[in-house]
């Protein structure tokens, strides 16, 4: 396949206007020596018929069709049929980010809307649309809070997720920001702990839901936070805050989360959407971008990309951050999933997550094969320990058709044979009988 | 354009000394450079300001740029009404768009800086 | 204005202002398990007040955005040489591909043997772009070049670290992206910039200057932002390692040498890609991008974990390096993205890979050749994708700066080139075409261009004012900043 329009002809054409002979004639500004003397060992290219065989078979390669319960940060949520209709419209995804306001104002529009309903779930005054995934949002938090409170030292809680805290320690490991971790008691937060931790912090930073699926207690948290100085950053699930508090009205200073639940596929872990929102007063340090309304020069109102001098291409070293990613399209998706279910859908929805969730806590504790880890309120995703080889037990349930939770010990010997169990709505009680009835029979 | 009564020095700044205090604004040619401006963030009374360095930042809507004070000595007073209204500063650059003031450390070092005729040569080659 | 746009009245409401409280769209399924104490279930937190969410029908919805479509410009509704940002046509194979549900519906935490699908794309993928760059060992983690940059500047900070040599500046041309310095900066560097010559390249004096044993890296775009191929590329990196620094290239302008040079042969020993640019991803109106880096031997097993390794069974698995930086990101980068770049790749082979390259430097030469005369070229010899006007004769004869001149751009419906960058270049105007441009888009674009020219001598009154024809008109950005409106707020 080629996406070249010029005919031959036409090419021909130019190179006498450049006044080349040859095509080659224009690469020879490349020192000779570093110029690549044969053809790139890739495949031969191919016809859209025999590409699309190819990638259908790739496709088809994974298994699909599992019953699942795998979560751990990416969730199997319904999406509308109407969030990939409007995510499909060449207008958007086929734009650039949106520097040119005069014929932008869909992109732009629609991040205000979205912006404005993140500030909605969250409880915040403002939120970007800029940040890659939940990891990196909560990073950026850390190092924004770093930058008000002139402070260098994290406190991170051991009860986040592990990835979120290993992308923290990596981005940390330049030195910019000092991190410490406060150590869980009974999977969430050890606040005898954090008391200590969060003198002279710059943050503390959880999540509730915990990794384990625990709720923190976010308002004593931020009691604490809020007594050494520090700021509060507090990752969420959006879907939940259909039934959650709003982390902005328990203390929240910063409120990030991953938003792929918002109407993006879980696509193997991404693109996902970082969720980003914060007090009012904290937005010259916010990284990002900012889309805001205002008015043109015949009064009508429109939207303009704001606030950015706290950017790199003007700022360069001094900048909030290096961010120049506008996740636009995520962000819409999540605009047109919030709007197609409205605040009661998305009550609703979080509603049944919790209840389907509850009912495979207590039927699995039933079986006799899972015990508690920790006695704590959880919403949509929970541990147990299993009472045999998880690998084995995974395997076989494999082989009938069911994803059976994640294995806590990919992330630590402190899991062994935990299993995190994550039940969103697509999962109807029928498939979770029949789950089981497989788990009884092991 | 350059009021004869005020110094201005190499970044654009002007100041006007009454006694030990200098009050510290921008000059029309700066001002005029960047554009509207959006955002002043100045010092609080009681920094202490030295001659040839940052003291703040001045933003219009795609420009930073540093504030840099021609003398040395003690903020004594903020032009915190920029705060609401910072366009003051294209709009009065002399006068209510002023700055900061300064209780100079170091009065002779207002000796360095041009007269008005001599920034107004400055600025010619510099545009 | 294209034709799809046209202004309007009045403004379109906010969703918000849309549909009526009762209205609804998706609901919540019939709940098929007894019902819980939220309350209770929740520990207390259950939420008190609703979230101000809209509430429309699904008519309401697709009315919304369809209006909201036929407001904003892309690729397919005409010609958009942004300069720096490739933004050649998004092919529509891709865009099916990564819908399937075998690729849309995998779970990052599957076990591998059900993954094997997407794990060989990924594998492909890195093998296909390690050949491109010719730098072997690839992550595909980062989300976006700004990512990659960073994840390339982290790892070259563990390698001098690992080596006992914390070192603690990093050089960067003043024709750099912004996000350069922003980056070095993140990694706690200092940045010490050099300046151009005059033919547009680094200044080898002010290099060999700035270059000591503190020097980490130097971060240079090759072909550079001015659109040119920096002659002296070998001895530049050659010096760099000379002092035992290394040397990264900010990959933004791999579209002009595909096939025909490879930066790991030029002595670049990282550099990170944006499929977004290169092969073909949508931009997604700013994102999701992806931001692949690519790294010499030497730097390997720094690289992010994990990566996707082949078994000696021939089944793929993921892998962590031994020294790893650790993770940039969760889960396995934006695979929704790679599924598209991948499949661009296999549909060009190398033949049509090259091909591409040929016909974006052909077409940019062709294009400065046209405009030049009306506009002064910044520095007129062969360019490679891209080249750069500056606008400084325009302002200082007519008043006129390059930002007018970009906005009738709009009321020709074509997107302005980027503007302003690179900062080393007065008024300037960045124009990149792309291979995917045919020459009847070329040429209306430079009778445009013409026009405007004459334009700036006969009228510079009315380009202050443009443009005429879109949807808004210039927009009053400093309100925006001084009275901020981020989010809409129900009425009290």
């Amino acid at each position: 396949m080629r996406f070249i329009p010029v005919s031959c002809e036409q090419r021909e054409t130019m190179l006498h206007v450049v006044g080349a002979r040859t095509v080659d004639d224009l690469f020879e500004v490349i020192p000779e020596d570093v110029r690549l003397s044969r053809p790139l060992a890739l495949p031969r290219g191919m016809s859209e018929i025999e590409l699309a065989d190819e990638l259908e078979g790739l496709a088809a390669s994974n298994t699909s069709g599992l019953v699942s319960f795998l979560g751990g940060g990416c969730y199997d949520h319904y999406i509308p049929a109407i969030v990939d209709s409007m995510v499909s419209k060449p207008e958007f995804f086929t734009a650039y980010t949106p520097y040119q306001p005069e014929i932008s104002q869909g992109t732009l529009q629609a991040i205000y809307e979205y912006q404005s309903m993140v500030c909605a779930l969250t409880g915040m005054d403002v939120a970007n649309a800029s940040m890659y995934d939940g990891a990196t949002a909560f990073v950026e938090a850390a190092l924004m809070a770093a930058r008000v409170t002139k402070r260098d030292k994290v406190v991170v809680s051991a009860a986040v997720h592990p990835e979120w805290r290993e992308v923290l320690t990596t981005y940390a490991e330049s030195g910019m920001i000092e991190v410490v971790t406060c150590p869980v008691a009974d999977g969430r937060t050890d606040m005898v702990a954090l008391e200590e931790l969060a003198a002279d912090a710059a943050a503390v930073l959880v999540t509730s839901p915990a990794f384990l699926g625990g709720i923190e207690d976010v308002a004593a948290i931020a009691g604490l936070a809020h007594a050494a100085g520090a700021l509060l950053v507090v990752g969420t699930n959006p879907i939940l805050l259909g039934v959650m508090e709003a982390p902005g009205n328990l203390g929240a200073d910063i409120v990030v989360g991953e938003g792929q639940p918002l109407g993006s596929a879980m696509s193997f872990g991404g693109p996902g959407l970082g969720l980003f929102a914060c007090r009012q007063q904290f937005i010259r340090q916010m990284p990002g971008r900012l889309a805001g309304r205002t008015t043109d020069v015949d009064g009508r109102p429109g939207f303009v990309l704001t606030m950015q001098t706290r950017e790199q291409h003007i700022r360069r070293e001094k900048a909030t951050s290096n961010i120049c990613s506008n996740h636009a399209l995520n962000a819409l998706a999540a605009g047109v999933y919030l709007a197609s279910v409205g605040s009661v859908g998305l009550a609703g929805i979080a509603r049944a997550c919790v209840a389907k969730a509850h009912y495979l806590h207590d039927a699995l504790i039933k079986t006799g094969r899972f015990t508690t880890v920790n006695d704590v309120p959880f919403a949509h995703e929970f541990a147990l320990r299993y009472d045999g080889d998880v690998s084995a037990m995974q395997h076989t349930l494999l082989e009938r058709g069911y994803l059976a939770g994640l294995d806590l010990h990919r992330f630590s010997d402190d899991y062994n044979n935990v299993v995190l169990f994550a039940v969103t709505e697509k999962r109807t009680r029928a498939q979770m009988d029949r789950f089981l009835e497989e788990v009884a029979s092991l | 354009m350059y009021p004869k009564e005020l110094k201005y020095d190499k970044e654009h700044e002007w100041i006007k000394v009454t006694d030990d205090v200098a009050v510290v604004g921008i000059s029309d040619f700066a001002q005029d450079q960047l554009g509207e401006v959006v955002y002043v963030d100045l010092p609080a009374v009681g920094d202490e300001i030295v001659a040839g360095e940052n003291f703040g930042e001045i933003e219009s809507v795609k420009s930073v740029s540093e504030l840099i004070s021609p003398v040395s000595g003690e903020v004594v007073e903020v032009n915190d009404a920029l705060g609401d209204t910072p366009e003051t500063v294209n709009e009065d650059p002399y006068g209510d768009g002023w700055m900061i003031k300064i209780k100079m450390g170091d009065p002779a070092q207002v000796d360095d800086l041009m007269t008005a005729d001599e920034y107004e040569a400055f600025v010619a080659e510099e545009a | 204005m294209s034709e799809h746009m046209k202004r309007e009245a009045v403004a379109r409401p906010l969703i918000f202002e849309t549909g009526s409280p009762e209205s609804r769209c998706v609901e919540a399924p019939t709940l098929d398990v007894p019902d819980v104490d939220l309350d209770a279930a929740l520990g207390g937190n259950a939420r008190a007040v609703a979230p101000r969410l809209p509430h429309v029908t699904e008519v309401e919805i697709a009315r919304h955005y369809a209006h909201l479509a036929s407001v904003n410009f892309g690729v397919d509704n005409g010609f958009y040489p942004l300069g720096s940002c490739t933004m050649k046509y998004n092919p529509r194979i891709n865009e099916w591909a990564c819908r399937l549900p075998g690729f849309a519906g995998a779970h990052p935490y599957q076990p591998a043997e059900t993954v094997q699908g997407a794990l060989g794309l990924i594998h492909g993928l890195q093998e296909s772009l390690g050949e491109i760059s010719g730098l072997p060992a690839v992550t595909l983690q980062p989300a976006a070049g700004a990512h990659g940059e960073h994840t390339a500047l982290m790892m070259i900070r563990a390698y001098h670290v690992t080596n006992g040599d914390a070192r603690k500046r990093v050089i960067i041309p003043d024709a750099g992206h912004g996000t350069n310095p922003a980056t070095a900066a993140m990694c706690g560097y200092t940045v010490t910039q050099v300046p151009s010559n005059d033919r547009g390249g680094v200044d080898l004096a002010a290099l060999e200057a700035a270059l000591d044993t503190d020097v980490a890296a130097l971060m240079l775009t090759n072909p550079n932002t001015l659109g040119l191929f920096d002659e002296n590329i070998v001895e530049i990196t050659r010096m760099v390692h000379e002092v035992g620094a290394l040397a990264f290239c900010d990959g933004a302008n791999l579209n002009a040498i595909l096939g025909k040079a490879r930066p790991g042969d030029m002595g670049f020993d990282a550099m990170h890609i944006n499929l977004h640019k290169t092969f073909s991803t949508p931009h997604g109106g700013g994102g999701p991008g992806s931001g692949p880096v690519c790294v010499a031997e030497k730097l390997a097993e720094f690289l992010p974990g994990p990566i996707v390794a082949k078994d000696t069974d021939g089944s793929f698995m993921l892998a962590t390096p031994a020294r790893s930086i650790g993770r940039v990101k969760a889960f396995l980068g934006n695979f929704g993205v790679l599924v598209r770049a991948y499949a661009y790749i296999r549909a060009l082979g190398a033949e049509g890979i090259t091909e591409v390259s040929e016909q974006a430097v052909l077409s940019a030469n062709y294009l400065k050749e046209r405009l030049k005369g009306a506009f002064d070229i910044a520095y007129d010899r062969t360019c490679m994708h891209e080249f750069v006007i500056s606008g400084e004769r325009q302002r200082k004869q007519h008043g006129v700066r390059t930002l007018d001149m970009a906005k009738r751009l709009l009321d020709h419906g074509v997107h302005p080139p980027t503007v302003y960058f690179p900062l080393i270049v007065h008024e300037a105007m960045m124009i990149e075409p792309t291979e995917t441009e045919s020459l009847e888009v070329l040429d209306s674009f430079v009778d445009a261009m013409l026009l405007i020219a004459r334009e700036v001598e006969e009228d510079p009154e009315m380009l202050h004012e443009a443009p005429y024809t879109t949807p808004v008109r210039r927009l009053d950005e400093a309100a925006a900043v001084k009275q901020p409106d981020l989010a809409w707020k129900p009425a009290e």
